[in-house]
């Protein structure tokens, strides 16, 4: 790792004033992704904004039809929390089946979604459900969040605080982890939501994203027979030491069939 | 460079780290716990899992800094004097290791599970092994020993 000057944000406020100063600051949730990033010297920050023990950003809670998570709730919470549980279960199954349990104590959903790693799990679950993300100055749709690999739609200094889920009528999240790291090789979410059903797929393309085919052939008929043969082009997935872009086409199929068949 | 004071198996400590120093650093090099292990450095192995305010966690991917007024505990601060954990004795019982070099990570990553399920299934356990590696004992005698363990530390025998 090369040096660079470490900061404990005490709020939002804080965080956002710490920001402001340093030639190159970053911002760090529970370090996951962005320590092993700086070990591999990928990363040079000046400075390093620790976010993760700012209380206000940490909890959950329901509004309405609405399930609140707080940007430094982190996975093992997440996955244990009964409210979830109660209100997305396949939200619980997805963060539940992120890293490791150590890895789970450590990482966030504010994290997981800021980054947007073409593999992880949180970018295909706000998606699929159709979530907001909340940040210190606006509301972004997931639709409109997620806009390229590891790129999204926050600005420059714009901290990332809260994600509203709208609770779904039913939902199911199936993916084929990688066995070392388990970030998905492919990831699907089935979900069917208020304005009607929504795919969203992880790991297979540079960034996720909604499958249109699959959301038309399953409003028509919400059948795991309905997606057979809609996986999609190969062309456009990602071809790695782990999986040939063939290989990632056929498992969108196989992950889609079986969270529709998890929910059917 | 940054101060850092913490309590580590009970005792307060503190140094002068850099911002980039790691937590297992921090132990191994600045307090000589050596206890706890470097193995794969990449967040995957858990060779050097300690609890932080009662959480296990890969300390390799934790800096010192994010630890300020944190509660550590290493592999040092299990047993007490001579009298080994009843974790660290169900590995001895159940030869629950070989080399050895896996074992600490696997004695704290057991004692996280042992805490929140004081009963675990294989199944259980071997899930919850998913962040740590033994290359070694193909894992049978280490699930064997931590099923072992958590059913001690919760007084069933």
């Amino acid at each position: 790792m090369y040096e660079f000057n470490y900061h404990r944000a005490t709020s939002i406020a804080d965080a956002a004033a710490k920001l402001g100063q340093g030639d190159d600051p970053t911002l760090m949730a529970g370090g996951m992704t962005l320590i092993p990033t700086l070990k591999q010297r990928l990363a040079m920050p000046s400075d390093v904004v620790h976010v993760g023990g700012i209380a206000d950003l940490a909890g959950i809670s329901v509004e309405g039809d609405t399930l609140v998570i707080g940007a430094m709730t982190t996975h093992d919470t997440v996955a244990n929390s009964d409210v979830v549980k109660s209100a997305i279960p396949a939200l619980a199954d997805l963060a539940g089946g992120i890293g490791d349990p150590m890895v789970r104590n450590r990482g966030t959903i504010g994290g997981s979604v800021a980054n947007n790693d073409p593999a992880a799990d949180y970018p295909a679950g706000l998606l699929g459900l159709g979530a907001i993300v909340v940040t210190n100055k606006r509301e972004i749709a997931a639709d409109d969040f997620f806009t390229a690999m590891f790129e999204t739609a926050l600005e420059e200094g714009e901290i990332l605080t809260a994600v509203k889920f709208p609770t779904p009528k039913r939902a199911a999240y199936v993916k084929f982890p990688n066995p070392a790291s388990r970030y998905a090789v492919v990831g699907v979410i089935v979900a069917e939501a208020a304005d009607g059903i929504r795919v969203a797929v992880t790991g297979a393309a540079p960034s996720v994203f909604r499958h249109t085919a699959m959301e038309q052939a399953l409003t028509a008929k919400f059948s795991a027979d309905s997606v057979k043969g809609l996986a999609g082009d190969a062309t456009n997935m990602n071809s790695d030491i782990h999986a040939s872009a063939e290989y990632r086409a056929h498992l969108v199929g196989v992950m889609a069939r079986r969270a529709v068949a998890a929910i059917a | 460079m940054p101060a850092v004071s913490m309590t580590v198996n009970g005792k307060p400590v503190s140094g002068e780290v850099e911002g980039r120093t790691l937590l297992v650093q921090f132990l191994r090099e600045h307090l000589s716990l050596t206890g706890t292990h470097v193995g794969c450095d990449t967040t995957q192995c858990g060779a050097c899992a300690v609890h932080v305010d009662g959480k296990a966690v890969k300390s390799c991917t934790y800096l010192a800094l994010m630890a300020e007024g944190c509660e550590i505990t290493t592999i040092e601060g299990l047993a007490s004097g001579d009298e080994l954990h009843p974790m660290q004795e169900a590995f001895r019982q159940n030869h629950g290791l070989q080399c050895g070099f896996c074992t600490p990570g696997m004695i704290m990553s057991g004692v996280a599970l042992a805490e929140r399920n004081g009963a675990p299934s294989e199944q259980e356990t071997r899930e919850w092994l998913e962040g740590n590696l033994c290359r070694c004992t193909g894992y049978h005698n280490i699930v064997k020993s931590i099923m072992a363990g958590a059913r001690a530390m919760s007084g069933q025998s």
